[in-house]
């Protein structure tokens, strides 16, 4: 009997062990971009060294804890005639004690570096910073270079190990209630997550070691597409970083008007599209690279891999399925807007269909003005 | 909440059992514990909407502000019947307790009648509140200002209900000596929102800033 | 023999509203009941069929996300659904059920005849019921479900519905509801503690008391200095989203951070109000299927009541991601490293019990066995939160939903079974039949792990939760295939319970008075008790008094039976029992002479009155607000006038 039951709580530790650690592996081995287990900068480094010791001193008390349920359930267990009236214990204050002070003592270890780890990641960064403002909206990430005068969306490009100082704003002239809802910020391989309070200046940092791309998704419920809430951190070597600046800085590669004052007119047939007969100029700016606007800044659209929140790859099949029903592939609450004409004082959220629901007085689309569309904004590097 | 205001003759008597054991009640009865409880409840409820107001005070927002609006001595005319109106309770319970029932109607029918006289107060002070721009929803003071002070009006205006219910009785003579507790009862409730009143009128009117 | 008193008296020319309801069976006494036993049974009913609602929720859910891109549901339903989810799970089953074993469970644990007040306790049932079925019919009235999340955070919730945050009624609905529903737990808490302050039988002291009446003392103060808060968080949120204030709108230079704090402040505590039933429950059932008494009572009381008091100074936890400062952080990260003491001492003091005990594994025992393992590993996810930068990558995240649902499925839910399998032979005379019962653990326990254990791990590798869909390649397909199967196991394991008790409840076998051969008062009474519960009241002595009448300690501390108790080995006794000891049924008095209260429509008809209140609200129907305004004070009016009993 005793070396069964030495041999069962064998048995259940391995195996607590093993499965833990097998499915830490695994999830360390995983590359998905997006894993909290395999930092990829300081920050979340330093939550890393951080978390991983905690939990395994945690597996430790779980399989011991789990061990002793077990073993004590099958090693006391019922026998009629031997064992069915035990010595009534009542209480041993040694134990008591005991069991007090020695998770007290681990706790008390565990919270020192806890406490210097986040003061440590709460510290202004100094030195050769990047600024970046950060807005969230429903549903999408708005990028802002100030010293730089860029704004972009869905992909925050960043200089490889050189430290970014993360500005999180949820209020924005450009939104119709001056702020938004509450988002939060994370890029999982990089640092923790920092809610984007409306009201608050909440700031992070990020930094990269490498070059590379690191996914991020909204991680406060914000609202029906919450979900689709993703964008991504693309790291480039420095001097790719200065060009790609320069780049953006720049109008768009194929000018949306021609003219000056009174006699400015589309340049050309899409254009003509997208400013007069379904205005998309009323949400989006895809002239001027410098300003917010309520949709993405679309100036240097071609310039990103992913759009629509990152959710998509930016291929032309799915722009045109995009420009023509963009709740079809993201929900949205945007039935009110073109009634309304343009983004409609806080009546709704998101991108309209323009084929699908069209209010009366109002073009649909076809698929072949989707296409013109599509084909100019793919020009806009 | 309100439920608390029908709170029935003791029904401890369920469980009096006749031994010699050591007691285990509280020595109080179970409603006068329940009406406790209940103003113990309350008291973070107010406690909430206080602590938004402070929260926001001094918050940069558009006028007007409170201090533009407040009309002290009025407000501390209604406030001061308010606190008479405790010492009218206090009256009425003790006429109830040597059974002078006559004197228990008169002062039972004070308190209310001092409860309604601070409510029409309030509503003409929030009158005229709004008349010179400050609204429930002008600024972050308005909404927690009117708020806080128009949910203890509904305390008060419920206890006022509550007040004429046992002068209807009392009137009827139907509240005897032998329902002091009832009373009581209801005067515990009074007092807190009394004293409840006298915590807003000084945070909220007097240390405005 | 107890009578009845004389401050009941017959009022010479009262008011006749309403013919008194004198029926205590049939269809319609359900309506007028105020015997705590029904009550509780109404309670454990309602509970347990939300408890369906909301598991049937999330196997919605979990079939969304069972493969990536799921289509199953629109984004919409989605996130109605995981609001509902949480909603219900919280509000309409864990509380309530507690609710309902305290209900059933506290008086006959104090020795008491009923709850001190049976009307108020009524009026608690039906407001609950009423609060529930107002918050459902926002599926099919006012556009929308609650979709804001079961914390519903401002300013997504208090923006005003024609500013686009979110469609419908939804968070009109949440928000009244449960304002509704705490009324009604505020009501329960009162009487709760009011019955177990004043009602214990003579010579039941404090430390004489059953740990679950313990913990349902203290979950009744958490319930009642909690309830508040929310209430007016939730009224703030009302006022914002229907009367223009500007409690939680940026804009207006409001801090969103108000709410956060007002709402942990009574969210946290709720945790503890949620959890601590169980607790108690598991105190009951491990010392009486060890037959050995809880390994040092007063350490799990006063732990017990540690994490009441410490429990209101954690709840920035649930908010280390907001950007509260460094300072702030770390206080709130210790606070509830803190608390972490008192808990992993009950653990100990549970483990300790089973040590050297002889150990039935009945179904009762298996689940509160397993509470200790799943609560634990709840526990140490837990701790793995208070180190607050790891937190950051975790909070939001399904590693969030794997831990709170170790502890309150793991742990309530696990102590909940073990409650019923524990006490149900007390309620119907029956046992629920054991091989059932054991499928049911089993099945629950794999289920349960196999739909939470990998969630730790999807959360790691960086999926958000409330999240409707998730892209493929991002390695969480399988973990989260595994999670979907999981749900099912767990149906087909509720399933089996809800089988388990229709059958056994009329041909289970017959279990007799004492079938656990247990330690507290509620075994002392037949099974199912009578409406007066005590015959006599009894007179307690000890800690554990019933197993003192059966049992006393030789000099080496071995339990030894008494002789007037039957010395027949437990596992060998016959079915039906032998009623156990002195206490046994024969010598019950047939309780006349006994006078209880009557039954009353009144509860019933000012919990009617909160739901028309409610849609006048929701709908700023204003003409509706007299009519409800009318039955309550109708209502109560004539509740005030009815005397307890009718002579």
């Amino acid at each position: 009997m005793r070396r069964f039951t030495s041999r069962s709580k064998r048995w259940v530790g391995l195996a607590v062990v093993l499965g833990a650690g097998l499915l830490l592996a695994a999830c360390s081995a995983e590359n998905n971009g997006q894993n909290s287990l395999k930092p990829k900068g300081p920050a979340a480094q330093k939550i890393d060294n951080l978390f991983t010791p905690i939990f395994f001193i945690s597996v430790a008390v779980g399989v011991l804890v789990l061990g002793a349920v077990v073993v004590f359930a099958v090693r006391f267990r019922y026998r009629a005639g031997k064992n069915e009236n035990p010595k009534q214990i009542h209480g041993s204050t040694p134990l008591e004690i005991g069991w007090t002070i020695v998770p007290a003592l681990i706790l008390a270890v565990i919270a020192v570096p806890t406490i210097i780890t986040i003061f440590d990641l709460h510290k202004e960064p100094t030195g050769d910073v990047l600024n970046v403002t950060v807005v969230g909206k429903q549903w999408w990430w708005e990028f802002k270079y100030p010293k730089e005068k860029v704004v972009t969306a869905d992909e925050l490009v960043i200089p490889a190990g050189r430290t970014v100082r993360v500005n999180l704003q949820a209020c924005d002239e450009s939104l119709p209630n001056k702020c938004n809802v509450i988002h939060s910020f994370w890029v999982p391989e990089l640092n923790g997550k920092t809610d984007v309070v409306p009201g608050r200046n909440n700031f992070t940092t990020i930094e990269a070691d490498k070059p590379g791309t690191y996914l991020g998704q909204c991680a406060e419920y914000c609202g029906l597409s919450h979900a689709n809430m993703r964008f991504r951190v693309i790291a480039k070597e420095p001097s790719e970083f200065d060009r790609w600046v320069g780049e953006q800085q720049q109008g768009p590669a194929v000018p949306l008007q021609v003219g000056t004052g009174a006699d400015t007119k589309p340049a050309g047939p899409a254009q003509d599209l997208i400013s007069t007969k379904f205005q998309c100029t009323n949400c989006h700016s895809l002239s001027d690279s410098k300003v917010s606007s309520y949709g993405p800044n679309l100036t240097h659209l071609a310039s990103r891999t992913t759009f629509a929140s990152g959710y998509y790859e930016l291929t032309r099949d799915k722009l045109v399925e995009w420009v023509h029903n963009a709740p079809g592939l993201i929900p949205m609450q945007s039935k009110a807007c073109r009634e309304a004409g343009e983004p409609a004082a806080g009546k709704c959220v998101g991108m309209p269909s323009f084929s699908r629901d069209t209010p009366a007085g109002q073009p649909t689309m076809t698929e072949q003005e989707a296409g013109q569309i599509a084909d100019y904004l793919l020009q806009l590097k | 909440m309100t439920t608390d205001q029908v709170a029935v003759p003791s029904e401890h008597d369920v469980v009096e059992a006749g031994h010699d054991a050591p007691a285990t009640g509280m020595g109080v009865s179970n409603t006068k514990l329940a009406m406790w409880l209940f103003l113990s409840s309350d008291c973070l409820f107010f406690g909430a909407f206080i602590s938004a107001y402070l929260f926001y005070r001094g918050r940069p927002q558009p006028g007007p502000h409170p201090v533009d609006v407040y009309n002290i001595p009025f407000t501390s005319v209604t406030s001061f019947i308010l606190l008479m109106s405790s010492l009218t309770m206090v009256l009425a319970l003790a006429a109830i307790m040597r059974g002078d029932y006559r004197r228990l109607r008169v002062w039972l029918l004070a308190t209310a009648l001092f409860g309604a006289t601070f409510i029409g107060g309030q509503v003409f002070e929030f009158t005229e509140f709004y008349r010179q721009g400050f609204t429930l929803s002008k600024n972050l003071s308005g909404s927690t200002f009117f708020v806080l002070t128009g949910l203890h009006g509904a305390h008060v205006t419920a206890g006022i209900i509550w007040l004429l219910s046992l002068w209807g009785l009392a009137v009827q003579g139907r509240l005897t000596s032998r329902d002091s507790e009832r009373v009581e009862i209801a005067g515990l409730y009074w007092h807190f929102v009394d004293v409840v009143w006298i915590v807003i009128f000084t945070v909220v009117y007097l240390i405005p800033k | 023999m107890t009578t009845v008193s004389d401050t009941v008296r017959a009022p010479a020319r009262r008011l006749r509203v309403l013919r008194r309801p004198r029926a205590t069976t049939g269809f319609w006494s359900w309506f007028t009941t105020i015997d705590h036993k029904k009550i509780g049974i109404m309670y454990g009913t309602t509970a347990l069929t939300f408890f369906v609602i909301g598991g049937v929720e999330a196997l919605l859910l979990r079939l969304q996300l069972a493969g990536p891109n799921g289509t199953l549901l629109t984004a919409a339903q989605y996130n109605e659904l995981f609001t509902m989810h949480g909603t219900t799970m919280i509000f309409l089953m864990g509380m309530p059920l507690a609710v309902a074993f305290g209900n059933y469970l506290i008086p006959l644990q104090i020795g008491a005849r009923d709850v001190a007040f049976p009307r108020l306790n009524a009026f608690g049932y039906w407001g609950f019921l009423m609060g529930g079925l107002f918050i459902y019919s926002s599926f099919f009235i006012g556009g929308s479900a609650p979709n804001g999340g079961w914390f519903g955070y401002t300013p997504l919730t208090s923006t005003p519905l024609g500013r686009g945050f979110l469609p419908g009624h939804g968070a009109d609905f949440w928000a009244v509801g449960i304002v509704m529903l705490g009324i009604a737990s505020t009501t329960s808490a009162i009487n709760f503690i009011v019955t177990v302050l004043q009602l214990r039988a003579p010579g039941m002291t404090f430390m004489r008391m059953p740990v679950f009446t313990w913990m349902m003392l203290v979950t009744a103060f958490l319930t009642l200095f909690a309830m508040p808060i929310v209430t007016a968080a939730l009224i703030m949120v009302y006022f914002d989203r229907n009367m223009g204030t500007n409690f939680f709108q940026p804009a207006a230079g409001a801090d969103p951070l108000l709410y956060q704090n007002l709402f942990w402040l009574f969210g946290h505590p709720e945790v503890y109000i949620l959890i601590l039933p169980g607790m108690g429950i598991v105190s009951e059932v491990l010392p009486v299927f060890s037959r050995k008494p809880l390994f040092g009572y007063p350490v799990v009381v006063f732990s017990g009541i540690a994490i009441g008091f410490i429990g209101w100074g954690v709840w920035a936890h649930h908010m280390f991601a907001t950007g509260l400062g460094p300072v702030a952080i770390s206080a709130f990260a210790l606070s509830t490293m803190i608390i972490a003491v008192p808990t992993g001492v009950k653990i100990f003091n549970w483990l300790a019990t089973v040590w050297r005990g002889a150990v039935r594994l009945k179904t009762a025992m298996l689940f509160a066995l397993g509470f200790i393992a799943m609560f634990t590993l709840g526990g140490l996810s837990g701790v793995l939160h208070s180190v607050v930068p790891a937190d950051t990558q975790q909070t939001d995240t399904y590693f969030v939903v794997a831990h709170f649902h170790y502890v309150l499925f793991g742990g309530l839910v696990f102590g909940l079974f073990s409650g019923f399998y524990y006490w149900f032979p007390k309620l119907y005379g029956r046992f629920l039949d054991e091989r059932l019962g054991k499928f049911n653990f089993w099945t629950m326990l794999l289920g349960f792990n196999l739909t939470f254990f990998p969630m730790h791990f999807v959360g790691l590798l960086g999926m958000p939760r409330r999240t409707y869909r998730y892209d493929t390649g991002l390695g969480w397909d399988f973990l989260n295939q595994l999670e979907t199967i999981g749900a099912f196991v767990i149906a087909l394991s509720v399933l089996a319970f809800i089988v388990n008790v229709m059958v056994s409840r009329r041909h289970g076998q017959v279990s007799g008075d004492d079938p656990w051969d247990a330690r507290t008062l509620e075994w002392t009474t037949p099974s199912p008790p009578p409406m007066y519960n005590f015959a006599e009241i009894p007179q307690v002595e000890a800690r554990d008094d019933f197993w003192h009448h059966k049992y006393t300690e030789d000099e080496t501390g071995h339990a030894v039976r008494l002789p007037s108790g039957a010395a027949v080995a437990v596992e060998e006794r016959p079915a039906g029992g032998d009623g156990g000891g002195e206490h046994g049924g024969e010598e019950h008095g047939d309780g006349h002479g006994i006078h209880m209260p009557s039954p009353s429509y009144f509860p019933f008809v000012v919990a009617l009155g909160l739901p028309i209140l409610g849609y006048a609200a929701v709908f700023q129907a204003v003409w509706l607000v007299p009519i409800g305004a009318l039955v309550l004070l109708f209502g109560m009016y004539a509740w005030g006038i009815e005397p307890q009993t009718e002579p």
